[in-house]
């Protein structure tokens, strides 16, 4: 109960993250309760009538090849959201990893660690992401895109957290523990780790959106999953259909009013959580 | 600056360069084993009615040609040497275009995009986030966060089907999709200017709305902590005018960090300006790497990324040189 009453007066103290919270538990939910009222099978090519304009039959309307687009959503939206959880968390696992070991024990491992990361930040992902999607582009699944992602999404988290560990390792705190006889896994794991969490949730929002944002232009380029109705790849056979110069509005609109309540939502909660974390920053918004 | 600095900055440079090659070299090797020459001869032979018994002669003679028959580290030393004097081959939906040709072509048109829509979205973000952090602004000017953090989060290519479908389709104000007039001569006259001029000014607004957005915030929060400081008190104390304060002790001070980030976002820039060219059909980098994408023309695909990690790790470069020249307080010393 308790902490039911923290997260509660947190949503209070940053009206940021309570908005982004609401607009991603939307999200979710047509997402999980979507299923239930729609007939997800519409969402296949050739299932209905093509080229209708939203009615109350198809509240969404219907694209060129005859799918159902509010059952496109119900089915690609979560499809979206998992390349970028999945993506988010490998991720963020990593850079945990690297930046508490580099940060903490510091050393030849950091050096490399640092070297590397600072090399491959200059680098622009996206591009590199064409490089390897359209090597494997026959092959790409949700799970697949999801990795092929999160090969590049390690980097500016390992980075934040290693400069943060950086500035703890030397707190009082830390060295009390240290002379208590604690190992260093364990300080980093019930020392360092616990105070990070906020920061880390919102590096989290980040990492996803980041995921998120990547999959979806890579999809645009029609470097997606081929058979899975994606938000990225209804944009891109939106675009490929010549959708917007044939009037038909909605194919593309949808699309991009999730995509969008979906990026605005996560950078408010990372937005807040930042600010939670850091109350120098409480001021500043 | 000192010169050991200097190295070192090239050294990585070249690390970067050197690194991305071998991407380049090895992630289509490790693939699927799929063969790009034998799929071509094979469309070839089957669109052309091209008898079939001849195709290994001719796939053998061709991986000789293309030197495929060597050794792999043989293939990767000549593949290093080849983008070291930037010689990346030939095209291989468009033989016998060279892909350096295809890239140079479509390169002014996407450096003129980009250059003038980041310059100007620098210029009005920084302005605006500053402005709507100061606490003598209007109350309007104040309240632009949320607007402005809403249109950092979407993506340019997703504003541009918006600004697309408001502006160009249904005002008719700005033509749909090219970068001049169809039957325009592309010479070099004030007509085309003109021309090519309007037909940019759609992808152009696309990026700078949503980099409006990003500038703005970072500026905001920088000016928020500036707007804070004693030696503002201590201009208001003097009397200064508000103008004079807010240009001269706010701005200046809170603006060293956008420079650093305009380094950073320059890789971010540059792929959401890839897809907004390929919703525009602007005929620059972007296009030609989507339709490398779609016709499987890896060669194009390599050449593209490499020239574009090669540009912006150059650009990052100079901008790592130019930054202690704005910033006295930072100096390239053996610390750094």
């Amino acid at each position: 109960m308790r902490r039911l009453d923290q997260i509660l007066y947190y949503l209070r103290e940053s009206p940021m993250l309570g908005a982004g919270t609401v607009l991603i538990f939307l999200i979710v939910l047509f997402g999980t309760l979507g299923p239930l009222f729609v007939d997800t099978d519409l969402s296949r090519p050739l299932s209905t009538t093509p080229r209708l304009a939203p009615s109350l039959d198809h509240p969404f309307g219907t694209d060129d090849a005859g799918r159902d687009l509010l059952s496109v959503m119900v089915v690609g939206v979560p499809m979206t959201m998992r390349v970028g959880l999945l993506a988010g968390a490998v991720g963020l696992g990593v850079g945990i990893f690297l930046g508490f070991t580099s940060g903490y024990l510091g050393g030849t491992f950091d050096t490399i660690v640092r070297g590397v990361v600072d090399t491959l930040l200059t680098v622009p992902g996206l591009v590199v992401l064409i490089s390897i999607a359209s090597t494997i582009r026959e092959e790409i699944s949700v799970n697949i895109m999801a990795m092929v992602v999160a090969s590049l999404a390690w980097m500016w988290p390992t980075r934040v957290i290693r400069a943060q560990v950086l500035t703890m390792r030397e707190r009082a705190y830390v060295q009390m523990a240290k002379l208590n006889g604690m190992s260093s896994a364990e300080i980093i794991w019930k020392e360092l780790f616990p105070n990070l969490l906020p920061y880390l949730a919102a590096l989290f929002a980040n990492a996803v959106n980041w995921a998120i944002l990547a999959s979806i232009g890579l999809e645009a380029l029609g470097l997606g999953p081929q058979n899975d109705p994606t938000v990225g790849m209804t944009i891109y056979w939106a675009i490929t259909f010549s959708a917007l110069i044939r009037g038909m509005w909605w194919w593309w609109a949808i699309p991009i009013l999730f995509i969008g309540t979906v990026f605005v939502g996560l950078l408010m909660i990372a937005a807040g959580l930042d600010e939670l974390a850091n109350p120098k920053q409480r001021k500043a918004v | 600056m000192k010169w050991n600095y200097i190295i070192r900055r090239v050294s990585l440079f070249l690390v970067v360069v050197w690194a991305a090659a071998s991407v380049n070299f090895f992630v289509p090797r490790l693939g699927t084993g799929r063969d790009p020459i034998r799929e071509k001869l094979g469309q070839l032979a089957a669109s052309g009615g091209l008898r079939q018994d001849g195709i290994e002669a001719m796939v053998k003679a061709y991986q000789a040609k293309f030197g495929l028959d060597k050794p792999l580290y043989e293939q990767y030393l000549n593949f290093l040497g080849d983008t070291l004097t930037l010689d990346l081959g030939y095209s291989l939906a468009n033989y016998p275009a060279r892909v350096g040709d295809l890239i140079g072509n479509a390169m002014p048109w996407t450096l003129g995009l980009m250059v003038v829509s980041v310059l100007m979205s620098f210029v009005i973000g920084t302005l605006l986030g500053a402005l709507s952090a100061w606490p003598a602004s209007p109350r309007w000017l104040r309240s632009m966060a949320v607007p402005l953090m809403t249109m950092s989060a979407i993506p340019p290519y997703l504003l541009g089907l918006i600004v697309l479908y408001i502006l160009g389709l249904k005002l008719k104000l700005f033509p749909l999709s090219g970068g001049y007039s169809p039957g325009m001569l592309a010479i070099a006259s004030f007509d085309y200017y003109v021309d090519v001029v309007h037909h940019s000014i759609l992808p152009g607004l696309a990026i700078v709305l949503q980099a409006v957005g990003f500038w703005a915030l970072g500026m905001r929060g920088m000016m928020v902590s500036t707007s804070g400081e004693d030696y503002i008190s201590l201009a208001e104390a003097n009397g200064l005018r508000n103008r004079t304060i807010f240009l001269r002790f706010g701005l200046r001070n809170a603006m060293l960090p956008q420079f650093t980030a305009l380094g950073l976002s320059l890789a971010n820039v540059v792929a959401g300006q890839v897809i907004v060219e390929v919703i525009f059909a602007y005929p620059g980098i972007g296009t030609v790497l989507f339709q490398a994408i779609q016709a499987s023309d890896y060669t194009v695909i390599n050449g593209v990324v490499l020239i574009l990690i090669l540009a912006i790790g150059l650009v990052t470069m100079m901008m790592d040189f130019l930054y202690p020249l704005l910033d006295p307080r930072i100096s390239h010393r053996s610390d750094a």
